[in-house]
């Protein structure tokens, strides 16, 4: 599983979120390590800077850690999140410009047959394209 | 002037109290243009502050600075929190390396630096950026004029105001806004709204201090 790209995958609501992991869970099995974080700090509707840190370190691993975001707070939420990891890990860390729950599915896809974090990516960013 | 740590104790006080009073306001006007938590997402970021007074109260300026902008990028929950707590953190730093004596339109500039960094945006796209950026020009103006401090303040308020106005105008092409594209002409940014309720609440604390 280290040897895989993880996901994170990162929405305003936490139902949101955990439905994402249950599709991405349910089409690659365990191959792929994936955490997922919804909602404000004090549960409501929004994206939460710890939270998200928190996500990253649970599935970091060499290959790199894809994350997927929703809207526009989840992405500045989750940059600020990948600068707060240690300096090593920063490059290592990419938040993808790609729908949430498509992204999170055919990243986890590319990500299963052992692809480089940018392989990964770019997969997921065509969905926008 | 008052003492440095009396400062950071009034500088929190008027900013909290600026967003307590706001809060709802803010938040319609993002329900307008925007997902309408604009006014609750400030004012739980600002509660945190208002929770770490009296140890905040106690740091020197620059730690204080640093201090308040990590709560505000932990607490906020929505985009406003990173941009906020960027502007704070760089400003905070700019004071730090400086030693302290980092005159206030480096660490404005800093700031306003790091938030366009932040957003990846530019004054004119309907954003807190039209009344910042602004507001660091006419400081740095009155600077260069040699203004004394009373009308130096003046015409920054100045400046947030008319930064403000000018976001009615434009049609948003980032955030939440840039969704409604051409249907967000003609409705004031809630970004820029509370740029300026800050920027005045600074503004009130510094021209208190100037006052026999």
């Amino acid at each position: 599983m280290t040897d895989r790209v993880s996901i994170v995958i990162v929405s305003h609501s936490s139902d949101v979120a955990r439905g994402a992991a249950a599709m991405v869970r349910q089409m690659v099995g365990r191959e792929v390590r994936v955490a997922h974080c919804g909602g404000n700090a004090d549960g409501g509707l929004g994206t939460d800077v710890a939270a998200i840190k928190h996500c990253i370190e649970q599935v970091y691993g060499p290959k790199g850690v894809a994350v997927l975001v929703d809207l526009g707070g989840a992405e500045t939420n989750s940059e600020m999140a990948i600068e707060m990891l240690p300096k090593e890990w920063q490059a290592n860390v990419v938040v993808c410009s790609a729908p949430v729950v498509e992204g999170a599915v055919m990243a986890a896809t590319e990500a299963a047959g052992g692809s480089s974090l940018a392989k990964v990516r770019a997969t997921a960013e065509e969905l926008f394209r | 002037m008052p003492a440095e740590t009396d400062l950071v104790a009034r500088l929190l006080d008027a900013g909290v109290d600026a967003v307590r009073v706001n809060a709802d306001m803010l938040s319609d006007l993002d329900r307008a243009i925007g997902d309408g938590d604009h006014g609750v997402n400030m004012l739980r970021g600002f509660s945190a502050i208002a929770e770490g007074r009296e140890a905040l109260a106690a740091l020197p300026l620059a730690s204080a600075l640093e201090a308040m902008g990590t709560l505000l990028v932990m607490n906020v929950g929505g985009a406003s929190g990173p941009l906020y707590g960027s502007f704070l953190l760089a400003m905070g730093r700019a004071a730090a390396t400086a030693g302290g004596t980092a005159p206030l339109g480096k660490l404005l500039e800093e700031g306003v630096a790091a938030v366009k960094k932040r957003g990846r945006s530019e004054r004119g796209e309907k954003t807190m950026l039209d009344v910042l950026v602004p507001v660091q020009l006419a400081w740095e103006q009155a600077c260069t004029d040699g203004l004394q401090l009373r009308e130096a303040i003046e015409r920054v308020k100045q400046a947030a105001k008319e930064g403000l106005e000018s976001t009615r105008p434009l049609q948003a092409t980032k955030g939440r806004a840039s969704y409604l594209r051409e249907r967000s002409i003609g409705h004031l940014d809630p970004g820029a709204f509370s740029s300026c309720l800050l920027v005045n609440a600074v503004c009130d604390v510094f021209l208190e201090s100037t006052k026999p």
